[in-house]
Order: structure tokens, then C-alpha cells, then sequence
């Protein structure tokens, strides 16, 4: 299951594992990405809250968690590569998992068709 | 950057046309309708203009002419509002400089050229009517003083500009870093200076302003040139270590607390003269409280405008006043103001970025290497 929230992260959801990342909408808005801040493992978030951090050359924008958990792994690799989050949003650059407290706030979240549309009504 | 502080509708430089069709990202900047960056986006137009060559629309700052009235010294008048030395100036040569009050703060930072007959001031599109109204006050018994806000200005530069520039106008091969010459490009009679704002090897091309949009296309037809918005001009300038009007300088800073006094005329510093000139003899003889330093923060962190700058022990000894990432040097930089006893290179110190530290320390800038060319 793949969902959206409309602060434009995306988290796919295998089991109670939910992967998370930002849409290809939001890197083209943030332009060319310089640095990722991903949370430590054990990091328990509420749905909203601040939880990691991308800049790009313009500036620095936070990341929300779609979904309230506990963080169970973070992409270390976007520390290196960072402009990974351009070049693939949707894939290699996977900002954190999280043990999903409450799999019942994803029926607040978009999927793909109802996100396309929240898209195409900013531009 | 400084945006329009008011709702006054927002102008347009004579390339705003131009910018749209290219692609640009239109912001409000400085009162203006500005590209921020075109589709190639803010990285690679860094990278281009470091390794071939970009065009800048700088036609929103002020451009000024000055002409001394019958029987005054032009020279002198424009001395009693700067600091720089404006009397060696020779016909060509152009310098920087600011107007500063009479507490030593800087009003803003200009660039003086001298044609033999005029002073030709190039001053910054957020402060140019104040600097206007400034200079009027001053010295309008003494010169005459000609806005010409409409012109247009562009600025070519990288290490392939003196190429590209040279096929229009060959001289423009032969002139050096900090001159200026009336040059004509396929007809259109510009004054050009070899100068910029990306620490590179390039030109600033004034033009009429009918004309600005043909010279942009004439420049813009050679492969290797590129059109650059402003993302890329502050990354470059900063890169450079060169201060931004309103962020890296103010009326609250002075040349000598900014690290420019190697601006401030060597006689100037004996006699004064120019406002505020007991705070800045003061601060030569003595030293300043603060000093603009230029810091490398040891990670990946980046500092930006506003981060506290702390040292070992945690104490706040100043402030970031331009951070962010540098294409270039492919990491992060900043500048800021700190406490003289933390100002020398190798100083340890932190920048505070969403309440943690990052370690940072004092190092000399430019953070990339000038290229001018100085012959």
C-alpha cells in the first residue's frame, strides 16, 4: 500500500513497516538537494511531527511524519548522496522506516490518484 | 536575499520578457520581478558559470552618473560620502567602496568607475533610492547626478567569458580586473567593466535600455553561455566571500568590523573625511569589537543566515550572517560576525543549527579561489 500525506512525503506500508519519503513534487520544488538529516533508530514521532530535515541549495525544509511510530531504520546512504532525493524520490532515497503505532491514521492519507489530483490543483 | 519589504507592485527589469521565456522562476526580490533560477536549476547554473560562462540580469541595481558642476571637484565631493580613494582613480579604473554614516555604519557598497569625464556608481536595487536621496543631499550643490535605473545590466561570467565577450568586442580581451571602456556590441554602444560578483573572471555589460534584451540574445546565441538567476549568484558570491548588502553588511556594521579595509584608502585612513570617519580611525588604530570571519563547519550541516555562532564552553560569540552550500567547494560555508578574541584563522567554534552544534571553524576566505584576471 502506497500513500501520501499532502505535506508531500510518501510512505509504502508492508505490514506494520511503514517506508517513508517525499514526492517527486516536492523535490522539483525543493531543487537541487545538498543534505539530509534522517532521525535515529528508537525515535518514536506523532503523525506531523518534525522528523528529518532536507536542504537544498535555496534552503532547508523539514519533513513530517505521515504516520505516528518508532523510527526502526534510517537511509544513511542520503548523507552521501543526497542528490539521490532528486534523481529518485520514490526509490533509493527512502528517508526512514517506522513501526506504525496506529494503522488507522493512513485512511487519512491520500493514495497515488487522490495525491495526483492534490498536485495538479498547486500548479 | 532582500525581498520588497513593501506591497508596491513589483517592477520589471528590460529582460523580464527574456527571463519568462527562458524558463525563469520569477520571485520578488529587492522591489524587482527577479529569476531565481532557470530549469537547469541552482547547482548546475553555479557549476556552469565556474566552469564556462553565465549570464546574470543585474539591470535592477542602480546604475549613477556623476559630473562635477562647472568649476567643483567632483572627486572631492564624492570623497566626503565614501571612504575609498577616489582620487586615484585613473580614467578606466574602478573601485569598491560604501557610503557609510556618521557612525561608521555602511549605508550600502558601490562600485566606482571613472570615465575621465563622469563617476559612474553602480549601487544595490534594494538601497538605490535612499542612496539616491543620500547623495543628493550631499553633494547636489557641487555635482550633477543622473539615475539611470532604466538601463540595462548584465553580467557575463566564468572562466569563458573574455571568449565570448572577445567575438563582439575584441578589446574586450586586452582589459584587466577593475576597468572599465565604452565598448560597442553588434552596434549597441555599452560601458563595460571587467568585474563581477562570482569571484570568476568576467564582465558587467551596461546597456541601453532597448537594447539589453538584443545583447542578452547576442550573448545568451554561444553554446557555452548559459542563463543564470539568483540562487546561483548568491552561492557564487558567498563562495567568493563576498558580503551581501543587508545581511553581510549594514548600517550596523563598518568597513572595518566587514574585513574591508583594504577598500578604505590608504590616505583616507590618515585624513577622514568621509562620515563616520572617527569610528573607522578608531577602529584601524585599536581594532574592532567584531570582526566578519569567514567559517567551515567540519560536516555536512549547514549554517544558514541568523545560526548562533558558540564557542567551546557553549557562550554565544556571534552570529551567521550568509551560510549555505557551496557547489564548488561541494560542502557547506558560512560567514558571520564574532567576538575579536574568537576572529583568528583556526578559531574552533560551533554554529548552532536546530539547536544542536555543529563544528565549525574560523578559516580566511575566499572559500573558492578568485580568478580574475589582473594581466
Amino acid at each position: 500500500m502506497l500513500k501520501f500525506s499532502k505535506e508531500h512525503e510518501w510512505v509504502r506500508v508492508e505490514g506494520d513497516i511503514g517506508t517513508v519519503g517525499i514526492t517527486d513534487y516536492a523535490q522539483q520544488q525543493l531543487g537541487d538537494v545538498v543534505f539530509v538529516e534522517v532521525p535515529e533508530v528508537g525515535r518514536v514521532v506523532e503523525k506531523g511531527g518534525e522528523i528529518a530535515v532536507v536542504e537544498s541549495v535555496k534552503a532547508a525544509s523539514d519533513i513530517y511524519a505521515p504516520v505516528g511510530g518508532t523510527v526502526v531504520e534510517a537511509n544513511a546512504a542520503l548523507s552521501d548522496s543526497p542528490g539521490d532525493v532528486n534523481a529518485d524520490p520514490m526509490g533509493k532515497a527512502w528517508f526512514f522506516k517506522l513501526k506504525i503505532a496506529n494503522k488507522g491514521e493512513l485512511g487519512e492519507l491520500m493514495d497515488e490518484a487522490g495525491y495526483a489530483n492534490y498536485v495538479k490543483g498547486l500548479e | 536575499m532582500t525581498d520588497a519589504p513593501s506591497s508596491a507592485p513589483l517592477q520589471r527589469t528590460p529582460l523580464y520578457d527574456l527571463h519568462r521565456e527562458l524558463g525563469g522562476k520569477m520571485v520578488p526580490f529587492a522591489g524587482y520581478e527577479m529569476p531565481v533560477q532557470y530549469p537547469m536549476g541552482v547547482l548546475g547554473e553555479h557549476l556552469h558559470t565556474r566552469g564556462a560562462c553565465g549570464l546574470f540580469d543585474v539591470s535592477h541595481m542602480g546604475q549613477i552618473r556623476l559630473t562635477a558642476k562647472p568649476g567643483q571637484d567632483l572627486v572631492g565631493a564624492l570623497e566626503s560620502l565614501v571612504p575609498g580613494d577616489i582620487r586615484g582613480l585613473k580614467p578606466g579604473q574602478m573601485r569598491y567602496t560604501q557610503l557609510t554614516n556618521d557612525q561608521g555604519g555602511i549605508l550600502d557598497d558601490l562600485m566606482v568607475t571613472s570615465t575621465g569625464d563622469h563617476l559612474l556608481l553602480v549601487v544595490n536595487a534594494a538601497c538605490k533610492h535612499e542612496d539616491l536621496a543620500h547623495i543628493r543631499k550631499g553633494i547636489e550643490n557641487r555635482v550633477e547626478i543622473e539615475p539611470m535605473f532604466a538601463r540595462g545590466l548584465l553580467a557575463l561570467q566564468g572562466p569563458r567569458a573574455v571568449d565570448v565577450l572577445s567575438r563582439y568586442a575584441a578589446q574586450a580581451r586586452a582589459m584587466v580586473f577593475m576597468t572599465g571602456a565604452f565598448l560597442r556590441i553588434d552596434g549597441v554602444e555599452c560601458y563595460v567593466t571587467r568585474s563581477g560578483y562570482t569571484g570568476c573572471d568576467g564582465y558587467e555589460i551596461a546597456t541601453p535600455a532597448s537594447s539589453a534584451t538584443h545583447v542578452a540574445r547576442l550573448l545568451l546565441s554561444n553554446a557555452e553561455v548559459k542563463p543564470i538567476g539568483l540562487g546561483a549568484r548568491d552561492s557564487l558570491r558567498l563562495e567568493a566571500g563576498l558580503c551581501l548588502y543587508g545581511h553581510d553588511i549594514d548600517t550596523t556594521t563598518t568597513p572595518i568590523e566587514a574585513g574591508l579595509l583594504w577598500s578604505v584608502g590608504k590616505e583616507r585612513r590618515a585624513q577622514g573625511g568621509f562620515p563616520g570617519a572617527a569610528v573607522v580611525q578608531k577602529q584601524i588604530a585599536e581594532g574592532a569589537p567584531r570582526r566578519r570571519v569567514g567559517l567551515k563547519p567540519e560536516g555536512r550541516t549547514i549554517a544558514r543566515e541568523g545560526a548562533e555562532i558558540v564557542d567551546g564552553a557553549g557562550k554565544v560569540v556571534g552570529k551567521v550572517t550568509s551560510g549555505g552550500f557551496g557547489p564548488s567547494l561541494n560542502g557547506p560555508m558560512a560567514m558571520g560576525y564574532v567576538e575579536r578574541a574568537h576572529a583568528a584563522n583556526g578559531t574552533k567554534l560551533a554554529l548552532v543549527v536546530r539547536g544542536k552544534p555543529a563544528a565549525a571553524e574560523v578559516v580566511p576566505m575566499p572559500f573558492v579561489k578568485h580568478t580574475y584576471f589582473r594581466g
